[in-house]
């Protein structure tokens, strides 16, 4: 796509997503949107950027980790303590406050300090841990995530045991698709490029994929890097969401299973199936909250179910590792097939 | 194209694991365009050789070399960076990728654009796409697969799996191929095949070849020079007459009169 | 010096615990090179189906060495036959699929276990029945409770039968047979289905040992318990060579001396992390365990 092109497409989704927001998180004429579902809404999004972030490395390159948690919690709590400490102070230092424009420059300040934090942290934890395979790896994310999540319970200035709750609520809509619609950019892109063939190689073969000339530990370490820091984007979302504190309780192994879930649900290695996954799984506790209410943990005991079932039955996933392909993008594929003949 | 320096050297190269010593004091010479063949009975060492050179293996003893350059300790990534490529005794494709872009995987080493141009979309990364597919599909045509491009590569006939393998090989733009039993599992048809498509990237693409291998047929029909060995070590250097006539080699096959 | 051989009593006996529920982890990875996430589980229902026996043999009242063994029994009977039941139902129909999809049954089948567990049981905690009166000895200025002695005594017990099983019995050989090349092993007439089955009753029996001598210790049981206790009893399989029995054994030990120091000096909230950096160091240092051997790949 030319680049005039490209930018109009940018400006004009942007223009959407702000439309969207205002009607959503503030209602238009007489039209207001129930604020249960609304927060609903913006949980989906979220989890959309940690499953189609966590199809990078756990689809895309094959590399089984559990430790999403442990990524979206460094990049949250990394987010959240900038705009809590020095928010006020970026917000002035362009002539608005946290309440009005200036909540702009904070917020993209924190989303990148916390993408940074997280992608830190996914090289620190992928470097030793992606030379391993399978099982061994998913153990060692795991441990590695545990322990981040037991170190910031303390820490006391972000909070400790019982979460950061002096975080100010600057998420929304906006930020929450904006940044979602990025993560899937950011991830399509990946996946359709070279780097998404060297990826599938380094899934399918490695020792075929080094024979082609591939740095096998530098690609798995690059994919894992990317991915966290979009955790940590998600992370950095989430924290500051109203009502819904980072805690470490609740960035534990169980959410990395819960993400997990979602892409496998969905089909590990697509995106749509992680979209898919992400929605689906975000509005499922929620049906079934009241069921669990009468008998707690019954919610969990579903996904279990759903789980094993889907490994036993369907372990590809609803998408395997196909792609919901819009139709104009289907002939273009065609034509360019044609055009080496 | 013979130059005075050989291509690939061996020198007194010894691999041993644990107490197990797989490979003896090899030595071996082969020179730029050369058609060169290794053979010896199971269990020889053709294959640790094979790993040896492509860095699979370390050698415990002895060094390595190519085109001047000492392979000892280099990652298997970076010798075919070098300009060596590999085949597999049993073929490795990668299986969730069609026939073409098994071909395309090969020619990313050979690109220089970063993540960064993928995600934003650059010009180079379009350019270096179109490029890397046009060359994979001229690879294909050249081993009468284009037809297949979009096939899922495991779903291929084994004979066509083994030639989409060499192809991808030659996508990496090699200097040296080196070819783990190329022939295994065919059928004569097959087989002499092979040897015609071996014979043309020898001599219309000036590539030095090195092939493992035990159908008897196809060695002695395109090697020009023939390295026997037994038990890690070598017992016959020549052309295929002589290695046919070489009481040694003989007597390892057959096990003496 | 008192602190010291307290400290080694303590960390003995909890290493005893981990390194029964670190043999089930061990076996099942040796025969099917599956990591059965939901072995820790397995221990807590162990302890839940002890407490249950108990009860109703109203011990808490009536308090007895007999009715100890019997309850210890029951509960291994009754994991031996949960844990066939998750082999036949949950793990059997992915054999032959990926090891990814295993890894994600078995966290299913934990998943299950645990907020079953919370379904059925409740999710607050129960206090198992003192099934043997606590006794505290004093020797030389160190508290030993009879409870910890128990405990060690007990595995040790168990352990000696586990190796005589695997080494002397014809299952046992069957076992190593399955666990060196399955599709072998099924060519030699083994019927690996049974031996796979019995492998499952037997790591789940040990387990249920775990629980029940945890809970004589410990009287507070709860659903969730054998999340944590069942990861670091992992650890401690991998750390002594994951396959490896007397491995597994060694690598309780180690894990269990290494918490319960811990534990004493002012680093004890990151008690339950120091099982994961020992993971993550092995994996990183020695990825075959202590006592394993690694396993070249062909190429």
């Amino acid at each position: 796509m030319r680049f005039p092109r490209k930018l109009l497409l940018i400006v004009v989704g942007l223009g959407v997503l702000l439309g969207l927001n205002q009607l959503i998180e503030y209602g238009a004429g007489d039209f207001q949107l129930n604020a249960y579902y609304a927060r609903i809404i913006n949980l989906i999004g979220i989890n959309i950027t940690l499953a189609v972030s966590l199809n990078l490395i756990n689809g895309l390159a094959g590399q089984f980790s559990i430790g999403h948690a442990g990524f979206m919690a460094v990049g949250g709590y990394t987010a959240t303590y900038i705009t809590v400490y020095y928010g006020k102070a970026i917000a002035a230092l362009v002539g608005g406050s946290l309440d009005g424009t200036g909540v702009i420059p904070v917020m993209l300040i924190s989303l990148s300090a916390g993408a940074a934090a997280a992608a830190a942290a996914g090289l620190f934890v992928g470097i030793p841990s992606l030379r391993l395979r399978g099982d061994y790896l998913a153990i060692v994310t795991l441990g590695f995530s545990e322990i981040i999540r037991v170190i910031i319970l303390n820490i006391p200035s972000v909070g400790g045991a019982t979460g950061f709750t002096d975080a100010i609520p600057i998420t929304n809509f906006f930020w929450i698709y904006a940044a979602a619609a990025l993560t899937i950019v950011i991830v399509r892109n990946i996946a359709a490029s070279t780097f998404g063939r060297v990826l599938a190689t380094i899934r399918g073969d490695e020792i075929a994929a080094e024979a082609m000339g591939v740095n096998t530990t530098r690609y798995k370490v690059l994919a894992f890097v990317v991915s966290a820091a979009l955790a940590g984007v998600a992370g950095g979302l989430s924290g500051q969401l109203f009502a819904n504190p980072l805690n470490p309780q609740n960035l534990n192994f169980v959410k990395s299973i819960e993400i997990i879930v979602m892409i496998v649900i969905g089909g590990i290695g697509s995106i749509t199936g992680a979209v898919f996954g992400a929605t689906a799984l975000t509005v499922l506790p929620e049906a079934l909250r009241s069921l669990d209410q009468q008998f707690p943990g019954l919610r969990m005991v579903v996904y279990a179910v759903l789980l094993i079932l889907t490994m036993i039955f369907r372990p590809q996933g609803l998408f395997g590792r196909r792609e919901l392909t819009l139709p104009w993008r289907r002939r273009g594929a065609a034509l360019a097939g044609a055009k080496l003949k | 194209m013979t130059t005075a320096a050989p291509l690939l050297e061996t020198r007194a190269v010894t691999k041993r694991f644990g107490g197990l010593t797989a490979v003896k004091t090899l030595s071996m010479t082969v020179p730029c365009g050369a058609l060169y063949g290794l053979i010896g009975p199971n269990g020889a060492g053709k294959t640790t050789v094979f790993n040896l050179l492509t860095g699979v293996y370390d050698p415990t003893e002895g060094d390595v070399v190519f085109d001047g350059r000492r392979l000892n300790g280099r990652k298997p990534y970076e010798i075919t960076r070098y300009g060596v490529a590999r085949t597999f005794q049993n073929i490795r494709l990668f299986p969730d990728l069609t026939v073409l872009e098994n071909v395309m995987t090969a020619r990313h080493l050979r690109g220089r654009q970063t993540l960064l141009d993928a995600v934003i979309g650059t010009s180079r990364h379009h350019h270096e796409e179109r490029d890397a597919r046009d060359r994979a599909m001229t690879l294909l045509e050249l081993f009468d697969l284009h037809t297949l491009a979009d096939e899922h590569a495991t779903s291929l006939p084994y004979g066509s799996q083994r030639r989409l393998e060499i192809a991808r090989a030659l996508a990496t733009d090699p200097k040296l191929l080196l070819l783990d039993e190329p022939a295994a599992g065919m059928n004569p048809h097959e087989a002499v095949e092979l040897m015609h498509i071996i014979r043309r990237l020898h001599d219309e693409f000036g590539l030095t070849i090195l092939l493992v291998e035990h159908n008897m047929k196809v060695v002695m029909g395109i090697c020009e020079t023939i390295q026997v060995i037994d038990y890690g070590e070598t017992i016959a250097v020549g052309t295929p007459a002589q290695i046919q006539k070489d009481p040694r080699v003989i007597e390892a096959y057959l096990g003496g009169a | 010096m008192e602190t010291f051989l307290q400290q080694l009593i303590n960390g003995l006996s909890l290493g005893a615990i981990y390194a029964l529920i670190a043999l089930g982890y061990t076996m099942v990875y040796g025969v099917l090179r599956l990591i059965n996430f939901a072995h820790g589980d397995v221990y807590m229902l162990g302890a839940f189906a002890g407490y249950y026996l108990a009860n109703a043999l109203d011990l808490d009242a009536n308090p007895s060495l007999f009715g100890a063994i019997v309850v210890t029994f029951g509960a291994m009977a009754a994991c031996a036959a949960i844990g066939v039941l998750i082999e036949r139902f949950a793990y059997r129909p992915v054999r032959g699929h990926s090891r990814l999809t295993a890894l994600i049954t078995a966290i299913g089948v934990s998943l299950l276990l645990e907020y079953g567990g919370q379904v059925v049981f409740g999710a607050t905690p129960r206090f198992f029945p003192q099934m043997i009166r606590s006794q505290v000895y004093s020797v030389g200025g160190v508290q030993i409770s009879n409870q910890n002695l128990l405990i060690i005594v007990v595995a040790i017990v168990m352990m000696f039968g586990l190796e005589f099983i695997v080494h002397r019995t014809k299952i046992g050989t069957a076992m190593r047979a399955t666990s060196f090349n399955l599709s072998v092993a099924k060519l030699m007439g083994i019927n690996t289905n049974f031996v796979i089955a019995f492998t499952f009753a037997l790591g789940s029996a040990l387990a249920a040992v775990g629980g029940v001598m945890v809970a004589l210790a410990i009287p507070r049981i709860d659903p969730l318990m054998g999340l944590m206790t069942g990861l670091k009893a992992f650890v401690a399989a991998v750390l002594g060579g994951i396959g490896n029995i007397p491995g597994a054994m060694l690598g309780g030990v180690l894990i269990g001396l290494m918490e319960t120091w811990l534990s004493a000096t002012s680093y004890s909230t990151y008690r339950d992390a120091m099982a994961f950096a020992v993971l993550i160091l092995i994996l990183l240092v020695k990825p075959a365990g202590i006592l394993g051997s690694t396993a070249v790949e062909k190429v």
